[in-house]
């Protein structure tokens, strides 16, 4: 028996709802994150990331106020992402109960944020969240760069160079989205999944492109991901959090039952 | 069995997450997140928990006196739990950071799985060890009171202790190397997983705790 691959579903959260998906199968109240992740705890998911999408500073209390509620009925590692900015963002964050914090566009303008951060609180919750897009054509070696604004502006960072870097600064974890197959249900970017889980020694998250479970045993076996995390399959019941590990498993993925 | 609990504080991680898993599976206990002498000193139980790095960890300890009050709450026989680092801070010495000596309350050493660490088959393992890893018991003992043998229990961290003792283990886990993940001793017991993060598992661990009454 191994460290098991950990599967993560990630509930985007505006205004203290549940936004993706769930809502159109309950509207009465399938869309509180509270709920949601006390589902998914039961299912036997081995963690929850919440990613606060508000825009407001109204709705990043109200993020405070979930991840408290949150805390006290589910125990299992919860990671908060979205709008982490500061050392402050991240105290507030920890003391309402969040494990981990992924700090994303903050780190892209400023990667001292994140020595500072794993400096202060410890790389064990530093997540840094990379988006990045492959930008080499067709018969050049393959190469991803990182964008921000939603896979819309370009920075001209190497991907790979970026996640070294992220890990020498302090960062405990990469969160890797490829913003190539988000949403798209194609599946992961195995090429930068694997190109990032062996260029640094800390665990890589794989996320977007996630539409079957084949996609998970290939995110882990291929990409050599330690964990991989998906959405809109879960939130739209196609897959359980149960059927998902036991077919991880009928491939020899180790995982926690 | 309930009572209060004093869950020491010396300002690093997130206590949060211990306090608010005690008050789950025993609503009711007392929960005294604090470095007060007075407050650990009459209450029933005390958890020394902790993450981040050794070094800020033992500075802390020491600079706010909780060395004198681990050491008095181990010597009172009243049940004791450590976490994480707060299991590590329990050693003689930790390679961390350098090198820094730790409370020596049991012999044993903290060493770093190493930047080479692999599995069986040679496949390179990452370091952190983060995530659920199987925990095998290695002793009957009342803090394992309904949990099976192998459960998986959530783990993060870069550095293991190595107990001198083996009759003071009281579990083993498997990453590269094996080693010593739970420590037994008298009205001791410590872990370096997270209970607090280990759902089911860690919880009947947490409530096992709250009705010790510190013998075996």
């Amino acid at each position: 028996m191994a460290l098991a691959k950990r599967i993560i579903p990630c509930l985007d959260v505006e205004n203290g709802r549940v936004v993706k998906g769930v809502q159109f199968l309950d509207i009465r109240d399938a869309g509180d994150p509270v709920e949601v992740a006390r589902k998914y705890d039961e299912q036997g998911a081995d963690e929850i990331t919440f990613l606060d999408i508000t825009a407001s500073h109204e709705g990043r209390d109200t993020m405070v106020h979930t991840v408290e509620k949150m805390a006290s009925q589910v125990f299992i590692p919860l990671t908060v992402g979205g709008g982490i900015r500061t050392c402050d963002d991240i105290r507030r964050m920890l003391n309402a109960g969040a494990d981990k914090v992924s700090i994303n566009t903050a780190a892209v303008f400023n990667p001292e944020f994140v020595r500072e951060a794993a400096q202060r609180f410890g790389s064990q919750c530093i997540v840094v969240a990379i988006d990045a897009k492959k930008v080499s054509l067709q018969g050049e070696p393959d190469r991803w760069e990182i964008f921000t604004h939603g896979g819309r502006k370009p920075t001209g960072l190497d991907a790979v160079e970026w996640s070294r870097k992220m890990v020498e600064y302090g960062a405990g974890e990469i969160l890797l989205t490829s913003m190539d197959r988000d949403g798209t249900k194609n599946g992961f970017d195995l090429g930068v999944t694997r190109a990032i889980s062996e260029a640094v020694h800390v665990p890589v998250i794989a996320s977007g492109g996630v539409g079957n479970l084949d996609h998970l045993v290939a995110g882990c076996i291929e990409g050599k991901a330690d964990a991989v995390l998906a959405a809109s399959i879960f939130h739209f019941n196609e897959y359980s959090i149960p059927q998902a590990k036991a077919y991880m498993r009928e491939h020899g993925i180790e995982v926690r039952l | 069995m309930s009572g209060s609990v004093a869950v020491i504080d010396y300002g690093m991680g997130n206590l949060h997450s211990v306090a608010k898993a005690l008050e789950f599976v025993q609503p009711g206990v007392e929960v005294r997140v604090t470095a007060d002498p007075e407050q650990v000193r009459s209450a029933d139980r005390v958890l020394l928990p902790g993450v981040g790095a050794i070094r800020d960890c033992m500075a802390e300890i020491r600079r706010l006196g909780v060395d004198r009050e681990v050491a008095e709450a181990i010597a009172s026989g009243k049940p004791f739990l450590g976490i994480c680092v707060g299991y590590q801070a329990l050693m003689q010495h930790s390679e961390e950071n350098g090198g820094v000596d730790c409370l020596g309350e049991f012999e044993g050493q903290v060493r770093f799985f190493g930047d080479d660490l692999r599995d069986s088959a040679g496949e390179k393992l990452k370091v952190p060890h983060m995530g659920w890893n199987c925990v095998e018991q290695a002793t009957d003992h009342p803090l394992w009171a309904d949990i099976d043998n192998g459960s998986r229990f959530y783990f993060v961290h870069s550095y293991y202790v190595q107990l001198s003792k083996r009759d003071q283990v009281a579990a083993t886990c498997e990453y590269g190397t094996r080693f010593d993940v739970a420590l037994q001793h008298k009205n001791v017991f410590a872990t370096q997983f997270h209970p607090e993060k280990s759902q089911k598992a860690g919880l009947q661990l947490l409530k096992n705790f709250l009705n010790w009454d510190g013998t075996l």
